[in-house]
């Protein structure tokens, strides 16, 4: 049985307090309850602090580029399908630099899990405006506050009836192990939005002032209704709900290659008997 | 009579199927045992302009192309008018009955509206130019049928076109003109352009993977792995653009899948990061661009060498790489093999420059055999590597074990970041200086495999050509027709690195040497003199978008 411990301990070069400490802790949670060895897992990530978090536990990573790693995921997973991948990254690295490729996985629906730490900052870089960040928002760059409005990725991802859509919180640990192992579970592109304070540059978006916000979803919510997932993924101020937003299972990237099915694309060798008769053809 | 070589051009509007004529006449001169050489010419539009289709045919062997028109078949009156200056002397021109220079004896007017409907006049040009060039009407027609397919209800509807079209071509012969000399035993060939050479040398390879955004004159590289994906067990994914390909082609690769991407020059602009990160991954990818005129959108569908430093150069930071350059169809099969071969052992990107004149160009070329080929074995065995499993290892060729994740209990930990020997990302500076070393250390793999440029003539010539890439059959028929004078060439296949044993005693031993480039500031005599001191002091380049010819050269050399 995989416990905890499996999983390691690392040094980070995180600041002491921030939101990634709780994820972290959660992602591990979560990959014991799947019940999922390392060895099992890759961890694909982009660049930022959030970027790092792969180091920091016993897997198979792909640190790759600064918002690539949607690419780099859909790549690996036809190769080896029997990798569960997660990705894992920042807002600025996912739905900033990668926001192309966050709606070519959409439409995709490969099967994998896209956990994204949303601090609504560039932390790494030292505080600028993310493209969540809310109207007003000053920092050193954006002296009057955002000169874009917010990009809300749950109502993107809902409006594209992605496959799975949550949203949980970097200081609720047990829901949002909870939110990571159900993505896990899910067949197809499944998205867990974490909203995760950064201690060092967003001074309004704090534990505090998310704790305050974030309710659960009721039990009677339906997160098959589009219509009602839509509006849920559209709240944002004195409330903002957490949970299974949208659920929506389709057939997915993987579905269309034979091959993939069959194992992947690793190890299979090559038809030179099948090679001969295609070059005669163009005889 | 007949002749060595004709050079047939096929010109119209681009919708009126020329390039279905130009491919259907290929196809039938190579199924009777011709030598051909295709130079497909096409404005970046749908519909309209000015397109041509050129096929040269020889039953003794040909590998260039030739601007002198010997047959001109012109489906408008524009494609006469265009090309009139390029008609050879006692050239033949298949028309249009209602063409307004009736008087012009080199005209063969065909009455299009009594032989077929519109829609079949490609055909009857087709069937016209056929029997004036020999090939059978029986086989032009199973040709035909194999193209459309048998089921196409326009089938009938076609042969009955070709079978007027030959009968009225036979009737309207015209004394003058002369057809190729007849292949005495045709021999068993197969009919490729350098695209298609290349995605078939790639699939013997082992690629299982390809991810790609559409763009001329690469975008055929991918359409033929799509079109044998089914069959070898391929995933070939049409990416949101060229960013993401790269990156899915190097997600796949660090997985196990033998992966490739074809682009070009525009798109590989986009790539350039990732060729970065395959560099410092240390993860093979086989990176195909295809040239065009640039800078920017340039001339899109038209053809030059103005790739080879921004490829040598491209992505930030220094990692080893090597840069192929085939000149034949044949090349692009064999260096493709090559580049994965190479990719997989050195763990890095391998560059292959291809251009729109050599991967648009049909050539006849004997089967490609795979008896005895082998594909590559992406990673290595689990059981061989030390404990606790290191991807980036420190070894002293510089390549470390590269396992797979997932395929054993150990941890493929890979860092786009400086990282220590188990992937993990350092600023240690020191470790960071070995890492380097360690990675540079591979060059010398790729070193030692180096393709020699090839070398035709005599060990003193009076003139050396020198080339690489596509312009390799232009440049060899020139110094043929420089006749009487001693002219050897030298073709390099492989642009980098370079290996100043391999070509030096050679130039020095030549009267003059001359480099002959599709580019406008000669960019591989300046490689050459950069890695070597050896300052090649004549050139022809040419940089107008169209391919290099014999003709070409022979107006611009001065020895």
């Amino acid at each position: 049985m995989v416990t905890i411990a499996d999983y390691g301990k690392y040094e980070t070069a995180w600041c002491p307090g921030c939101g990634n400490f709780g994820m972290l802790e959660a992602v591990k949670k979560a990959m014991v309850g799947a019940g999922l060895e390392p060895h099992q897992l890759l961890f694909i990530s982009g660049i930022g602090q959030a970027a790092k978090a792969p180091h920091y536990l016993n897997a198979n990573v792909f640190n790759g580029l600064h918002g690539r790693s949607l690419p780099a995921a859909t790549g690996a997973r036809v190769a080896n399908p029997n990798l569960k991948i997660i990705v894992e990254s920042g807002d600025g690295c996912n739905y900033g630099e990668g926001g192309n490729h966050f709606l070519a996985a959409i439409r995709r629906n490969i099967d994998i899990t896209m956990i994204v730490h949303n601090n609504q900052v560039y932390g790494l870089t030292k505080g600028q405006a993310s493209p969540t960040s809310d109207e007003g928002f000053a920092t050193k760059a954006q002296p009057d506050g955002p000169t874009s409005a917010p990009f809300n990725p749950l109502a993107v991802a809902v409006a594209m009836r992605a496959g799975f859509v949550a949203r949980s919180f970097a200081g609720a640990i047990d829901h949002l192990a909870d939110m990571i192992q159900q993505a896990m579970a899910f067949r197809g592109f499944a998205l867990v939005d974490v909203l995760q304070p950064c201690v060092s540059f967003n001074k309004v978006n704090t534990y505090a002032w998310y704790r305050q916000r974030c309710k659960e979803l009721p039990n009677d919510y339906d997160p098959a209704n589009w219509e009602r997932a839509m509006k849920t993924a559209e709240e944002w101020g004195d409330r903002i709900p957490i949970g299974v937003i949208y659920k929506n299972p389709k057939p997915t990237f993987e579905d269309h290659f034979p091959v993939v099915a069959k194992g992947g694309l690793v190890g299979q060798g090559t038809d030179f008997a099948a090679l001969a008769d295609i070059i005669n053809n163009y005889a | 009579m007949t002749r060595d070589k004709i050079n047939i051009v096929i010109g119209g509007e681009a919708g009126q199927g020329l390039v279905t004529v130009g491919y259907l006449l290929t196809k039938a001169a190579v199924r009777s045992g011709y030598s051909v050489v295709v130079t497909q010419s096409y404005q970046s539009r749908i519909r309209g302009g000015h397109n041509t289709y050129a096929i040269r045919i020889s039953a003794d062997g040909v590998a260039a192309p030739q601007e002198a028109i010997d047959l001109l078949i012109a489906l408008d009156e524009d494609t006469l008018n265009l090309h009139r200056g390029e008609l050879a002397r006692d050239a033949c021109v298949i028309a249009g009955s209602e063409f307004r220079d009736a008087g012009d004896s080199r005209l063969l007017q065909v009455p299009y509206k009594d032989l077929a409907s519109p829609r079949q006049l490609n055909i009857v040009a087709l069937g016209v130019a056929a029997e004036m060039l020999g090939l059978g009407e029986d086989l032009v027609a199973r040709t035909t049928e194999d193209y459309f397919g048998k089921k196409n209800k326009e089938v009938e509807e076609n042969r009955d076109a070709l079978r007027k079209a030959f009968e009225w071509s036979r009737q309207s012969r015209m004394a003058s003109f002369q057809g190729p000399n007849k292949v005495a035993s045709p021999q068993k060939r197969v009919m490729l352009n350098g695209s298609e050479a290349l995605a078939l040398g790639a699939i013997s390879a082992g690629l299982k993977f390809a991810a790609f955004y559409p763009m001329t004159p690469s975008t055929p590289i991918n359409l033929a792995l799509i079109s044998h994906a089914k069959k070898m067990g391929l995933v070939v994914e049409q990416a949101e653009d060229e960013i993401a390909a790269i990156n899915m082609a190097i997600g796949a690769s660090y997985a196990g899948a033998p992966s490739m991407v074809a682009t070009s020059g525009g798109g590989f602009a986009l790539m350039v990061e990732g060729v970065s990160l395959a560099g410092m991954t240390e993860t093979p990818v086989v990176i195909v661009v295809g040239q065009r005129p640039a800078p920017a959108t340039g001339l899109p569908t038209r053809t030059e060498q103005a790739d080879l430093e921004f490829v040598l150069h491209a992505g930030h930071g220094e990692f080893p790489r090597a840069v192929f350059a085939p000149g034949t169809i044949e090349e692009c099969f064999h260096i493709a093999r090559k580049a994965f071969d190479l990719a997989e052992r050195a763990q890095g990107p391998v560059f292959i420059l291809m251009d729109q004149f050599l991967a648009d160009s049909y050539r006849a070329v004997a089967p490609f055999t795979v008896d005895g080929l082998t594909a590559v074995r992406a990673g290595a065995d689990p059981n061989s590597v030390a404990q606790p499993y290191k991807r980036y290892a420190v070894t002293e060729s510089g390549v470390s074990p590269r396992l797979l994740p997932g395929l054993s209990k150990h941890l493929v930990v890979v860092d786009s970041d400086e990282h220590t020997e188990d992937g993990h990302l350092t600023e240690d500076l020191a470790v960071r200086k070995v890492m380097v070393e360690k990675r540079l250390r591979k060059m010398d793999i790729i070193r030692k495999d180096v393709i020699p440029p090839s070398y035709d003539g005599e060990e003193k010539p009076e003139a050396l050509l020198v080339s690489w890439g596509s312009t390799k059959g232009s440049v060899q028929e020139a110094a043929e027709k420089l006749g009487g004078r001693r002219v050897a060439t030298m073709h390099f296949s492989q642009v980098w690195p370079l290996i100043p044993d391999h070509f030096i005693p050679r130039m020095k031993n030549a009267g003059q040497v001359v480099c002959i480039e599709g580019n406008a500031t000669g960019q591989l005599a300046r490689l050459i003199r950069r890695e070597t001191g050896f300052n090649i002091e004549k050139h022809v380049r040419r940089y107008d978008g169209l391919p290099m010819t014999p003709e070409s050269i022979l107006r611009d050399i001065r020895l």
